[in-house]
C-alpha cells in the first residue's frame, strides 16, 4: 500500500502527480473465496479488513452490486456518537467511537474526523427524563452526557433563537454529549477498501448477487451473481434496506422491516454552528460541514419503503420544525436532498449473527449504522472467523426474537 | 406525496392519515400452535419489494381503518378499498 504522507505528497509533486497507483485493484472474480461479504459500504468494507488484520483471512471477495461506498454510506448524516440506552448497546459504540478516532492513522487514509459534541435541545420533560436516565446509564460504560441549563445550550448554539418561553415547546434545558464527531464518509468508505485491498481481500463492483446458494445438507454454498457462480462456505450479507430481499433466496425470513429515512442539505453559508445540533422534541437533528453545508436529518417515512426519495410532507414537517428553533434558517436554500433504505428490527436495536442457514451470517437493523461500522466490522468479523461471538455483540443475535427477549433501544434517531 | 383513497371521503393527502402497519395474519389461537409459529407469528413482518398489503387510519378525517396494496418501489396504490 502506497503511503499518503506529506512527504509522498512532495516526492510526487516533483514528478507532477503522474506516479500514484491506484488504491484498489479490480481483480477478475475467481470461482471461489473462503468468504463472500454481500456488499461494499461500511459494514461490508470493514467486516473485510477486520478478517484480513485482526484474523489473517485475506481468501475474502466483498461483492457490490453499484460501485464502493455508493449505498447508504454515502447517504447518511456522518453523525458518530455514544448516547444510547441499553447496556448492551453503550459499550459496542463506546468501542466505535474509539476506533473511529484512530482510524485516520490506523488506514493511513484522512478521515478528517473533527469531534465537536453534539448538543440534545431538549423540549419536553418526558425527553428530560428519558435523556437523564440515558446520561446514568452512560456514566457506567464512559461514555459522556451532561445536563447543561437552557441559557448553555443557546451560548453554545447562537443560532437557536426560537422555543422561547411563549413557544408551543419551550426548551427546558438541554444535554451534551462531548464524544460526538463528525467525519468524511467517502474516507471511511475507501480507507477500509484500500487497506483490505492492500492485504489481498477483493473488492468486486458491479457485481450484483442475484440469489443466495444452499447445499444439499441446507449449508450456504455460495452465491449466484450476474457474473457467474462464486462459491464460499461462509457468506455475510451487508446489504441495509436489501437484506430480506438477499435472505428470502435461499427462504429465510428475518423479523426486519425496510424504511427509508431522509436527509437534505442546503446551501453553504459561513461557520454559524460548531456542535451536532439533535432536537429529538421536534423530530430533526443538524450539523455544518467543512463546506458549510447545513447536513440536516428528519424522521422516515412512514410505512415500509424501497423507494431513495424524500415525500414532500416529510420535508415539510422537518423543514418547519426546524425554523420554530431556527428562524434565521428561513433564507437558507435547500441543495440536495435524498433517501435511503435501511432495515429495522422491532427492537431497534441490530442484528448480527449466523442465521439458521449454517455459513450465512447477517449484519442488520442498522438504523444510524454510520457510527457502528468499525465496531460492527470489528465484532463480525470476530463472528465469522471464530464462530463465537465477540462480546460487544454478543446481544444483537436472532436468537433475541426466538425467546422474545429484546434489547429495547430509544438511542436511534427514530426511536425516539 | 401519496393520495390515499378513502372510501368516505375519497382521495385524500397522506398526511391526513396514520399509519397502522402491514396487515398480519390471522392471530392464532395460542395453544393450537407450537412455540415457533407463535413466534413466527408476532416477529414476522412481509417485507416485499413490491406491492405490500397494509393499513390506514384516517386519523384527521373521517377516522375510518382502510387497507390498501402499496408498491414499495413507487408508492403506487396498486389496489384500493371498495368506495
Amino acid at each position: 500500500m502506497q503511503d499518503y504522507s506529506l512527504l509522498s505528497l512532495l516526492r510526487h509533486g516533483l514528478n507532477k502527480h503522474q506516479g500514484w497507483t491506484r488504491a484498489w485493484r479490480a481483480p477478475p472474480l475467481k470461482p471461489r473465496y473462503e468468504v463472500v461479504i454481500i456488499g461494499a459500504g461500511g459494514h461490508g468494507l470493514a467486516t473485510a479488513y477486520y478478517l484480513a488484520k485482526e484474523h489473517g483471512i485475506t481468501d475474502v471477495a466483498v461483492l457490490e452490486r453499484g460501485w464502493l461506498g455508493g449505498g447508504n454510506i454515502a447517504r447518511n448524516t456522518v453523525t458518530i456518537r455514544s448516547n444510547y440506552m441499553r447496556d448492551a448497546s453503550i459499550p459496542f459504540y463506546v468501542k466505535s467511537v474509539e476506533l473511529y478516532e484512530g482510524l485516520t492513522k490506523a488506514l493511513n487514509f484522512n478521515m478528517m474526523h473533527s469531534k465537536r459534541s453534539m448538543v440534545d435541545v431538549v423540549q419536553t420533560w418526558g425527553k428530560m427524563r428519558e435523556l437523564r436516565r440515558r446520561q446514568l446509564v452512560m456514566d457506567i460504560y464512559g461514555s459522556t452526557y451532561q445536563p447543561i441549563s437552557t441559557e448553555e445550550v443557546r451560548r453554545r448554539i447562537p443560532a437557536l433563537t426560537g422555543g422561547g418561553p411563549d413557544a408551543r415547546l419551550p426548551i427546558l434545558g438541554g444535554m451534551v454529549h462531548t464524544d460526538a464527531a463528525v467525519n468524511r464518509h467517502d474516507a471511511v468508505a475507501w480507507g477500509y477498501a484500500r487497506a483490505a485491498d492492500a492485504m489481498g481481500v477483493e473488492i468486486q463492483q458491479q457485481t450484483p448477487v442475484l440469489s443466495l446458494i444452499r447445499g444439499p445438507d441446507g449449508k450456504i454454498e455460495g452465491v449466484e451473481t450476474n457474473r457467474g457462480t462464486v462459491r464460499a462456505g461462509k457468506v455475510v450479507v451487508a446489504v441495509s434496506g436489501h437484506t430480506t430481499t438477499i435472505t428470502e433466496t435461499a427462504g429465510l425470513r428475518l423479523p426486519l422491516r425496510t424504511m427509508n429515512l431522509t436527509a437534505f442539505v442546503s446551501e453553504p453559508v459561513k461557520p454559524l454552528v460548531d456542535v451536532i445540533v439533535n432536537c429529538p422534541d421536534s423530530g430533526f437533528y443538524f450539523s455544518q460541514s467543512d463546506k458549510g453545508e447545513m447536513v440536516i436529518g428528519g424522521a422516515p417515512d412512514p410505512g415500509q419503503s424501497f423507494r431513495r426519495d424524500i415525500k414532500q410532507n416529510v420535508f415539510e414537517d422537518t423543514v418547519t420544525a426546524m425554523l420554530s428553533l431556527f428562524p434565521s434558517f428561513k433564507r437558507l436554500k435547500l441543495m440536495r436532498q435524498w433517501g435511503g433504505h435501511l432495515d429495522i428490527a422491532q427492537d431497534a436495536s441490530p442484528i448480527m449473527d449466523e442465521t439458521d442457514i449454517p455459513g450465512l451470517f447477517v449484519t442488520a437493523g442498522w438504523w444510524g449504522g454510520y457510527k457502528a461500522i468499525p465496531a460492527g466490522g470489528l465484532t463480525l468479523a470476530h463472528l465469522v472467523a471464530t464462530g463465537r461471538p465477540h462480546p460487544l455483540m454478543a446481544d444483537f443475535t436472532l436468537k433475541r426474537f426466538r425467546h422474545l427477549d429484546y434489547v429495547m433501544e430509544t438511542g436511534t434517531t427514530t426511536a425516539r | 406525496m401519496m393520495l390515499i383513497p378513502c372510501p368516505f371521503c375519497g382521495p385524500r393527502n397522506e398526511s391526513e392519515f396514520a399509519y397502522g402497519g402491514p396487515v398480519k395474519p390471522d392471530r392464532p389461537d395460542p395453544n393450537a400452535v407450537t412455540d415457533a409459529q407463535w413466534v413466527d407469528y408476532l416477529m414476522q413482518v412481509p417485507n416485499p419489494l413490491g406491492p405490500v398489503h397494509e393499513r390506514w387510519h384516517h386519523a384527521r378525517g373521517c377516522g375510518v381503518w382502510l387497507t390498501i396494496w402499496r408498491d414499495t418501489r413507487t408508492h403506487d396504490i396498486t389496489e384500493a378499498p371498495d368506495a
